[in-house]
């Protein structure tokens, strides 16, 4: 445990982690509340005696924690398996369950693929879908969000923070907009803040969301946990079946471990937001200025201001997203891409592909996340090796 | 059968994956010729007798190759390249400036049929996804060998 932390940190080898948007570390706080679920608390929720009993209310009082920090009820809120199972209990299940009042979907074009292709499934169930452009900086159009309105709109999933890009969508704008065209509490506005969680205000009523996606990993806690936020009164078709556990609306035995990691990161998230905030704005931005100014044909993918504290997002002319992150990774530089070739996909980043940005360059973004270990130390590193690597793959390029 | 082939390659590639914690995803030898390219051409004046283009930006994979052929013998006696592209594009056309010049040169005849399969084997193998890298490399050294003869008969 310890190595691994010290991996993404500089103590040991030169090393420096910037890919927090993918995963985070485990808290050791976190873990250490965590430890006597894994090792004590093993009964099942679901059963009656005293043990089962101890269980459930370890839940319980996790509900109330979650609740507290969104505003919202104990009883809105359901523990899942991953952000991903989050995202397709929001899109398929409340779609499914509102299918009578109408069968019209709207998703922004930058939603993760939890959302995008839960959308597309709906597609082939018969329902259908619009997507919302955004403009050159990653934003929706809130013009063409009315127009894309209409009366058998039964669900409009649009993500507080972008993953890729980072860029932040006015939420608490979109949702008085769609508030307008609400009857019968339809459409229902679900948001995906897996990114935003522990950096933005999260309060549902202020945000005037009616569901909300949460996790564990991109919070410094445990991986396979996911939360949805559903305000009351609103129809679900749970996706997972075959028990009763989260009021019926995801089977399976409760990670108990896990809810306790995602509460206790949750919390701790919460409590150093402000600083942490302030601090990843102030690095991020050095780092940015300092990019464009030592590469050549340099570009910031996203908002220059409406963007997550801790995402940087570049497109390097000429050279090809992958190449550099394999460069990167033999400096012990960890970044990411999520366009390119990269050896899972070929197709360049659907986000990348959604903001105005010339094809050349669709296949040349990195992205680098800095997180609570990252110092100016670690940025600096960066900003001395990147310019070689870069310079390194320009000599091989066809492209200048 | 040449399928089957390329699927034994790859299944040695990902055993190889397996067994250590760190490993790439690419090959050794991959990893080899993008950390270290050969005939990189670094010269803007460099004299061609024939040049070939494949692939766009606008795919993620560019590659140009230009090639000097010995006008006795017609094999190739240097092959430079420039590639956009990731790791496997930059590897796979390093290797084949490499094939095409070995042991005296490939005959121009020769290299205009160059298979893919004969570059990803000689790369160790690439991932499944990867394998249209490598088929990008020997389309451009196609052009450049079509090039030349076209500029030879001139």
């Amino acid at each position: 445990m310890k190595a691994l932390l010290d991996l993404i940190t500089t103590k040991n080898m030169k090393s420096v982690y910037l890919d927090y948007a993918a995963s985070t570390y485990l808290d050791p706080a976190v873990l250490k509340k965590m430890i006597p679920c894994l090792r004590g608390y093993f009964g099942n929720p679901s059963s009656m005696h005293k043990m089962g009993r101890q269980s459930k209310s370890i839940i319980k009082n996790a509900k109330h924690d979650i609740a507290e920090i969104l505003n919202a009820k104990p009883e809105e809120i359901i523990f899942t398996g991953s952000g991903t199972e989050t995202d397709n209990l929001a899109v398929l299940g409340t779609a499914y369950g509102n299918r009578s009042k109408g069968k019209h979907i709207i998703v922004s074009k930058i939603e993760h693929k939890a959302v995008l292709e839960a959308a597309k499934k709906l597609k082939r169930d018969g329902f259908e879908i619009t997507y919302l452009n955004v403009d050159s900086s990653g934003l929706i159009k809130i013009s063409e969000l009315k127009k894309s309105i209409k009366q058998d709109t039964i669900l409009i999933s649009i993500m507080t923070a972008n993953n890729e890009i980072g860029a932040i969508q006015p939420i608490a704008e979109i949702s008085k907009i769609i508030k307008i065209f609400k009857n019968k509490g339809l459409p229902l506005f679900h948001t995906d803040a897996c990114q935003a969680a522990g950096v933005l205000d999260l309060n549902v009523n202020k945000l005037g969301v009616d569901l909300m996606t949460l996790n564990g990993s991109k919070i410094y806690g445990p991986k396979g946990i996911g939360c949805l936020y559903v305000k009351s009164g609103i129809k679900l078709e749970p996706i997972i079946i075959g028990g009763e556990q989260e009021w019926g609306l995801r089977a399976g035995t409760e990670n108990l471990a896990s809810i306790i990691g995602f509460v206790e990161a949750f919390k701790l998230a919460e409590k150093l937001k402000f600083k942490e905030n302030k601090r990843l704005t102030n690095l991020r931005n050095y780092f940015i200025k300092n990019i464009i100014k030592s590469i050549p044909d340099c570009r910031l993918n996203g908002h220059p201001a409406k963007r997550l504290p801790n995402n940087v997002n570049v497109s390097i002319k000429g050279i090809e997203g992958e190449s550099l992150v394999l460069m990167l990774d033999k400096y012990g530089i960890f970044a990411s891409t999520g366009s390119a070739c990269s050896a899972s996909d070929l197709e360049p980043s659907h986000v990348i592909s959604a903001i105005d940005i010339s094809p050349e360059l669709s296949h040349s973004n990195i992205r680098f996340t800095l997180g609570r270990k990252t110092t100016k130390k670690d940025i600096d590193y960066v900003l001395k090796i990147l310019p070689q690597a870069v310079k390194k793959l320009k000599t091989a390029s066809s492209l200048r | 059968m040449k399928k089957n082939r390329k699927k034994t390659i790859n299944a040695t590639v990902k055993n190889k994956c397996k067994s250590k914690l760190e490993s790439w995803i690419y090959s050794d030898i991959v990893k080899d010729h993008f950390f270290h390219p050969r005939n990189i051409l670094l010269n803007d004046d460099y004299e061609a007798d024939g040049m070939g283009a494949a692939g766009s930006p606008v795919c993620g994979d560019m590659m140009m190759v230009y090639i000097k052929v010995n006008p006795e013998t017609k094999r190739i006696k240097d092959c430079k390249w420039r590639t956009f592209g990731c790791a496997s594009a930059i590897a796979s056309t390093s290797m084949m400036s490499i094939m095409v010049t070995e042991k005296g040169g490939m005959p121009v005849e020769k290299a205009m049929n160059l298979k893919p399969q004969q570059i990803l084997e000689r790369l160790g193998g690439l991932p499944d996804r990867k394998f249209h890298c490598s088929v990008l490399g020997h389309l451009a050294l196609k052009e450049a060998a079509t090039d030349y003869l076209r500029n030879a008969k001139k």
